[in-house]
């Protein structure tokens, strides 16, 4: 864990995001410190997840402003977005492995789209190495559909890092995995962050995923960040009754 | 106040406003493919798979089906020829009904089905899986990779399966004439180009082309659009069939009048 943080690289403010008559997102405010973990924690519904997708563009917000490397998301060109993107992995939470494409053309479709002139032995080399680091070499001929839940979870991260991101946005990372594989993917979280030098964004409700992993914790609660500071802070000496209900819900669970 | 109007309107409105926007956002859509397909990258190898999922798969039951319709729709007239004593005249009808509309009709119909439902739902279950999603996020533009390919397959294919569809239904009719009329191959075959022109040929490649188009673009438009999970992607599938097919009978009457414009002018 960082000793302290003052480079930062994500700057979010006053983000309000609706759907229809469900307000969401009411007036955000979060920073992301270089090599920092950030927990985002909220129940289910809460907008953890909408405000990563607001991050890399998926979705646009109606208020207030997103700065990643001192550049204003809203303001990019879809070119300008993309090179921004390049920058940020997305693990998604059902992992979101292509069906039709085997491990190794998974890792590979991001790669050979966007970087050029890449040999057979480079690309080979990349994918190969990736799926060792995430413990998974022999499923590298495998579907997606043979694969279990926890396995997907790695692939997809192992796919993320393939184009050397400098922010990682895990969304739900242990959500519907048993608690063994709770503890790999944890501890794969933590070893990403200290190969690959990336801050990360944990979108999660899981509070063990949050203690093991995350340096801060922000508890969004009614479109809004609660509390922010360390695990400690947060619960330990939360008096908040929403935040201290949300954290005896987890353990006493 | 605008809640209170909203709840307030009539169904008929709020009927029409969806109908409306919907058809709106069909239209940007195919704008997008427009836009989108002559530039780079052209995913070459992409749409070539697509062509032989289409083209090559869809074989099977395109001949069982064009070799049927021959044989049915030569005996069903055999009749009525029959009754002027003009069932020489057997291989002309059916070359014509086949080669303007029975072709391309089935062709078009089978692979609604056939295509555009597979279309639909590989679609819409990469929309509601976040596959769409995990592409846009490493910078791939999802529309070229998945739109832009599957029209193309099926605008280039369905053409082709057209010709093939039109000569087994015409082997099916001869096979049929055949037995009964005892004629030969090559007299079957030259009654069969002497009753059919140019324009016939032409048009129903012209035709086929819309139609395959309409099939890919339709297809990928409901899969593209779909939502609430399975449920999502199974109405996402049958709405491109319904969707499409429905396109199909009004673009082969708008077909029909145009072609019998320029015939008869």
């Amino acid at each position: 864990m960082p000793s302290d943080y003052t480079n930062k690289i994500v700057e979010i403010r006053g983000v309000r995001k609706s759907f229809d008559d469900n307000h969401v997102l009411r007036g955000v405010d979060l920073d992301l410190y270089e090599r920092e973990n950030l927990v985002v924690l909220g129940k289910s519904g809460s907008g953890k997840s909408v405000l990563i997708k607001l991050m890399v563009g998926l979705l646009r917000q109606d208020e207030g402003t997103i700065n990643i490397f001192g550049q204003d998301t809203s303001k990019l060109s879809l070119k300008e977005l993309n090179k921004l993107r390049l920058k940020i992995g997305f693990a998604f939470q059902a992992s979101a492995l292509y069906d039709s494409m085997t491990v190794r053309e998974n890792m590979e479709f991001p790669l050979v789209r966007n970087v050029k002139n890449l040999t057979r032995k480079e690309i080979d080399k990349k994918v190969e190495g990736l799926l060792d680091s995430v413990g998974l070499p022999k499923t590298i001929n495998q579907m997606p559909a043979e694969l279990s839940g926890g396995q997907k979870k790695r692939i997809g991260i192992a796919r993320t890092l393939i184009l050397e991101p400098e922010i990682m946005l895990y969304d739900e990372p242990t959500a519907g995995l048993d608690p063994t594989t709770c503890i790999d993917i944890n501890n794969l979280i933590n070893q990403v962050r200290e190969e690959y030098n990336t801050s990360s964004i944990v979108i999660t409700h899981d509070l063990t995923c949050a203690k093991v992993t995350g340096d801060r914790m922000a508890v969004l609660i009614e479109g809004q960040f609660q509390a922010i500071g360390s695990f400690e802070e947060v619960f330990a000496q939360a008096k908040d009754p929403k935040v201290k209900s949300f954290y005896d819900y987890n353990f006493i669970q | 106040m605008s809640e209170i109007i909203e709840r307030n309107r009539p169904v008929l409105s709020k009927k029409l406003d969806k109908f409306f926007t919907g058809l709106a956002d069909a239209f940007r859509f195919v704008k997008r493919f427009f836009q989108e397909v002559w530039f780079p990258p052209y995913e070459f190898k992409e749409i070539l798979r697509q062509c032989y999922e289409i083209g090559y798969r869809s074989l099977p039951l395109i001949s069982l089906t064009g070799f049927i319709v021959g044989i049915v729709f030569t005996n069903q007239s055999r009749p009525s020829l029959s009754e002027f004593g003009a069932t020489s005249w057997l291989p002309a009808l059916i070359s014509i009904a086949i080669i303007r509309a029975m072709g391309p009709l089935v062709t078009a119909l089978i692979a609604a089905g056939k295509v555009g439902s597979s279309i639909g739902a590989e679609i819409g279950s990469m929309k509601v899986t976040e596959q769409i999603d995990a592409m846009e996020v490493s910078a791939i533009n999802p529309f070229k990779y998945l739109v832009v390919t599957r029209t193309i397959a099926t605008t280039l294919m369905i053409p082709v399966l057209v010709l093939y569809t039109d000569f087994v239904a015409l082997m099916g009719s001869f096979i049929n004439v055949n037995q009964n009329e005892l004629v030969s191959l090559s007299t079957f075959f030259v009654q069969v180009f002497e009753a059919i022109s140019f324009l016939d040929v032409f048009s129903s490649l012209i035709k086929s082309l819309v139609f395959g188009f309409t099939i890919g673009i339709v297809g990928c438009y409901k899969g593209y659009n779909s939502s609430n999970g399975t449920e999502g992607v199974g109405k996402a599938a049958n709405a491109s069939v319904v969707m499409s097919m429905f396109l199909i009978f009004i673009e082969e009457l708008l077909a029909l009048q145009i072609v019998n414009a320029i015939r008869y002018a």
